[in-house]
Order: structure tokens, then sequence, then C-alpha cells
């Protein structure tokens, strides 16, 4: 099949899971106790019941469920996710707002787990037996079983109370002063550990299915070849063995990601990082139902896209696919 | 008669049962057996530790962030100053219990869907194969967030909340499984034989199918505690009952004064999914001979 087919054909299904996405998110608020008449109401301190009946007819909630869906997924296409009146703003410039932290911290860490856990286990494929691979082994283990706000605890107890390295919570610092690299410089400070923290659960993933690849791959007839015509250990490696070892590693990063983004959820509560983590946690605190949907709904997003991406990633790495016809 | 050559005896190798053979390779695996000695001693001390250690985990009994060890307090006293030994061996119950619980929802969610996609194949695996795609899109743990957000903290509601997001690899192990088997000879006798399509699936198919589906259910179990841990360090959690992920969820403001009490209920966790997860490792061993050389 043609590149541009493929493509078109992914786009297209990655469309019909957000709308899948949206017609959850409309059943699940349908399906909850309570309505924005009755959140409205409340912002107001009360309110009889004609002037509830008011409000459900002004906001469209008389009418039926299937027209409401419709309507709810037009108002999405305009960008309209609702309203949250606990922070008196419009959904949409809500997440908005955060979704900036949120994605600086969730690709910067799958980015780093993905480098290191590749480079851990290219190096340890080469000794099975050495001492990296014994780390590998033990990185996997403790990434596995570590629940990731606790490592995060850790790495802030150790690093920034004990040695105060890195600051301990937030995204910025507002006294800092100066242009663009004094605040990129700032953000990076304060990047370090949480990017970490919730790259170590990944990271052991992907070093340890990137040895086991790799080292399938060292033994198989064509590395033999390459050794055979003289190339040097590195070449053979880095140049022709890494290339095919490579993307079983990838596809298992584009799983991931939603893992990644629930991961988020708990490691930016632990750093204060304002993104979309913090807010669904301050907004399922609020019981704001309309911002927790469109965060479900965005995260949802990232996720599609962020598979979309894998899936190019994928076939720029592996001709078969299809990728540069 | 007599120059008959004597055929010497044979020993008689008696069939062992399947379970003894299996143990004989778990056995092989010694990270393994120490793990399931562990978990032995984190059920047992779950099971009766509050009743041999009857403070109540909610009563005030010491000044606050009391250390380890002082005051006759084992694991010392949190911000409340109630005492963490308590809380530990309490929360215990709650982490076992959601884990266990929790698993088996996600397991029969996810051998149902797989078994139907896998035997039936064409529109229903199709349809059935979205389903769980869907489902692997949705971040689990802002989708349970959400779940009991609107629909209550309670126990069995957080069970449901993540039984239902963490169903999607069981459903693909046995969809696989399924696949591969249908097509053997016996399941081919069993079906010319009359048997019905729920007796196939259920009766003939599934016990062959089990093995890898046993090894994935005992990763669950580790998954879901670190889940529960993940909401209850939210707060998304019933106030009423004390578990791991609370303790740390409401004493991490404190981390300054007395990092104990964070930092002791994160290593029980910790030791008891990484039990578990060795336990798993060695299951496979058991379970999955030809598996063995990675």
């Amino acid at each position: 099949m043609p590149a541009a087919r493929v493509t078109l054909i992914r786009i297209f299904y990655a469309l019909a899971l957000l709308l899948a996405v949206l017609v959850l998110n409309f059943s699940l608020m349908h399906l909850a106790p309570g309505d924005v008449a009755d959140t409205i109401s409340q912002s107001m301190g009360g309110a009889d019941a004609e002037v509830l009946e008011r409000i459900r007819i002004d906001y469209g909630l008389d009418q039926p469920f299937l027209v409401q869906l419709g309507r709810y997924i037009g108002n999405v296409l305009h960008f309209d996710l609702g309203y949250s009146f606990f922070y008196n703003q419009s959904v949409t410039s809500l997440i908005l707002e955060r979704l900036p932290a949120t994605l600086l911290l969730v690709v910067s860490a799958q980015v780093l787990a993905l480098v290191v856990g590749v480079v851990l286990g290219v190096v340890s494929a080469r000794r099975p037996n050495g001492m990296l691979s014994h780390f590998v082994t033990f990185l996997a283990l403790f990434g596995y079983s570590a629940p990731v706000f606790w490592t995060g605890i850790l790495l802030l107890i150790a690093f920034s109370l004990k040695i105060p390295l890195f600051p301990v919570a937030g995204m910025q610092d507002i006294t800092v002063t100066g242009g663009f690299f004094a605040h990129a410089w700032d953000i990076l400070r304060h990047l370090v550990l949480p990017m970490i923290t919730l790259a170590s659960i990944f990271l052991a993933l992907y070093s340890r299915l990137a040895r086991a690849t790799m080292m399938e791959v060292l033994g198989s007839d064509y590395v033999r070849t390459a050794k055979a015509k003289g190339l040097s250990q590195r070449d053979v490696v880095y140049k022709h063995a890494l290339k095919n070892a490579l993307s079983p590693v990838i596809t298992l990063a584009g799983l991931q990601f939603s893992a990644v983004v629930s991961g988020a959820v708990l490691v930016e509560t632990v750093f204060s990082w304002p993104g979309l983590g913090t807010l669904a946690f301050q907004s399922i605190i609020a019981r704001d139902t309309p911002t927790i949907l469109g965060i479900l709904f965005f995260s949802a997003l990232v996720v599609i896209v962020g598979n979309l991406l894998t899936d190019f990633a994928l076939r720029l790495v592996d001709p078969r696919l299809g990728g540069r016809r | 008669m007599s120059d008959t050559p004597v055929i010497p005896e044979e020993p008689i190798q008696k069939a062992r049962h399947p379970f003894v053979e299996a143990w004989e390779m778990f056995r092989r695996n010694h990270a393994a057996v120490v793990a399931l000695a562990v978990l032995v001693l984190i059920i047992l001390g779950a099971i009766f530790g509050p009743i041999l250690y009857a403070t109540d985990p909610f009563e005030m009994v010491w000044a606050p962030f009391s250390p380890p060890g002082v005051d006759g307090y084992l694991l010392g006293t949190d911000y409340l100053g109630r005492d963490m030994m308590a809380m530990v061996l309490n929360g215990a119950r709650v982490s076992l219990l959601i884990g266990l619980a929790a698993a088996v929802v996600s397991v029969v969610i996810g051998v149902t869907v797989g078994a139907l996609a896998g035997f039936y194949r064409g529109l229903v695996e199709e349809v059935l194969m979205r389903i769980t795609e869907f489902f692997q899109v949705l971040p689990t743990l802002l989708f349970s967030m959400v779940i009991v957000a609107l629909f209550g903290a309670s126990l069995p509601m957080i069970t449901f909340a993540i039984g239902v997001v963490s169903w999607t690899a069981v459903a693909r192990i046995t969809r696989s499984e399924f696949l591969r088997i249908r097509e053997l000879e016996y399941v081919t006798a069993s079906r010319a034989s009359g048997v019905k399509n729920l007796r196939l699936m259920f009766k003939v198919i599934l016990p062959n199918a089990l093995p890898p589906i046993i090894v994935q259910s005992a990763l669950m179990v580790g998954s879901a505690i670190l889940f529960e841990a993940g909401l209850s360090f939210l707060g998304l959690t019933d106030p009423n009952i004390v578990s791991w992920g609370q303790i740390i969820g409401s004493n991490r403001q404190y981390i300054l004064d007395a990092s104990f009490t964070v930092t002791i209920p994160g290593l029980a966790i910790f030791v008891t999914v990484l039990a578990i997860s060795l336990v798993g490792d060695g299951l496979n061993d058991a379970l999955n001979p030809k598996l063995r050389q990675r």
C-alpha cells in the first residue's frame, strides 16, 4: 500500500478514536449524579425548582440524549469543552494554559527514557553477564515495582531537601529575571527531578527490551556477514544491528504513551508541576466535572497524537513498513 | 522357557503430577522462592497483624512525628500522632485486597473479551479489538480517577475503576493464545464430536491457554496494588480506611519533619510488588518451560 494511503487511514482511524472518547466523556457526564444546573445553583448559593428548570432548558438539558450528544460533539469541534464554574474560565483556555507544561514533562521523560534505555540496553547486550547487564536487570525490577510518586518523593528528599541541588516544586521561579536563556535555565532546573522520576518507570522497560532484541540481532546471520567482511565492531553494532533492534523499542514506547500520561499525573502532583495532572487533581477535589472530562479528552488526544508520531517514526526506521516511497 | 532372554526390568517411572513438576521448575528460580516466602509473610502480616497488634490506626496515641523505635513505637507516629505500625498493618489489608480483587475483575473481563475475539474471529474480533485499542488510548490512571471522582470513592467502585482500565493486556494475550490453539487438531476433533461452542471455548481451549494468562494475572495483582496506591495517594479513596498510598499522600507535606512517614509505607508497596513480580517470573519458568531461554 502506498505510504500516503497508509497515513490517511491512520489519521482517519485516530479521528474515530477521538470521537469514541467524546462519546464516552459525554456518557460519563450523563451517568454521573448531578448536572450543570446543580453546579450553577450551587455556585449561586442554591436555587428553587423553577430556576433549576429554567437553567436546564437554557443549557438544553431537557433535550433527548442523542441531541445533547450531537450538540456536545459540535461544541468540541468548535474548541468549546464547556465552562468551569470553579475556575470561572472556559475549559479549553484552562487546559491550553496547562498543556505545554505537561507536554514538556511527558516528551522530555520519554526521550530521556528512550535514549538512556537504548544506550544501556545496547552496551549491556555486548556483555550479557557483565556488571552493567546486572544493573539493567536491577533497574528493570525497581522501575516496575516502585510506586512512581514514592520514587519522586525520595528524589525530592535526597536532591532538594538534604542536598539542595534542585528546586522543591513548581516550574518557574518568579524571582528569576533576565532574558530567554535565564528562564529556560530556570525551567530546566525545575524539570530535572520530575523528568527523571517519570522516566524511571519506562527506562527500565526500554533498557530490558533493548538488551533482549540487541542480543537476538547480534546473533543473526547478517551481523556475522558484516563482521566477516571486516567491519569494525563499532560499525557492526551501531550502524547495522542497532537499526533493527530499535523498532521493537519504538513500538513499545508508542504503546506506553497512555501510561506516561498517567504517570505524569502523579509526578506532577508530587512536584507541584503546573500541568494537566495537577489541574486534574485540583478539579477532582473541587468536583469540577467539565474540567475533569476536558482533561480526559485532551490527554487521550496527547496519547493518540503520540501513537501517530510513533507510527511515522517506526516507518522511518523500518523501510519494510513503507515509509520511504 | 529357560532360554528366553531375561529382559532387565526398567525402573517404573511414575508419572508425576503436573503441580509437582511445576514446583520443581519454580524451585530452581531462587529469587522467586525467596520472593514467595516474603509474600507469604506479607499476607500473614495482613491477615493476623491487625488482630495481634490491636491499636486503632485512626487513634492519636502519642506526640506527632515520633521517630521509629523511640518511645515504644516501632515505626514511629505520623503527623497526627497515629501509630505507624498499626497503619501499615491495616493498610496491608486494603492494598492486598483491592489489588487482588481488581486483578480478578480485569482478568475476567480480559479473558472474556480475548476468548470471544480469538474464538469467533471475523466481525466479533474486529469490534472487540477496536474496543481494546480504545481502552489502551485512555490514560488509565486519569480514567479511573474520573470514575472514582464521579461515582464515589467506595472500595467496590475503586476496585471496579482499576479493573475496568487494566484488562487490555490480558485480552490481547488470551486472544493470541486462542488464535493459536483453535487451529490445533484436538480442538477440531472436539468440534467434530459435537461439542458446543461455549464448552469448546472454556473447557477445551481455555485450559491450554492458561499458563501465560496465569503469569500475566500474577503481574496484574502487582500493578493493581501500584494503581490503588496511586489513587489513594491522590486522596481518591474511602476516607474511613487506611491504605499504604493514602498514608504517603496524607503525610507528604511533612517530609521535612519526618520523612519516615513516607518512606516506610512506600517501602511496603515496593517490597510487595517486587515480591509479586519475582514470583511471576518464577511462575513463568514453571508454566512456560519453552520460553525459558530468555
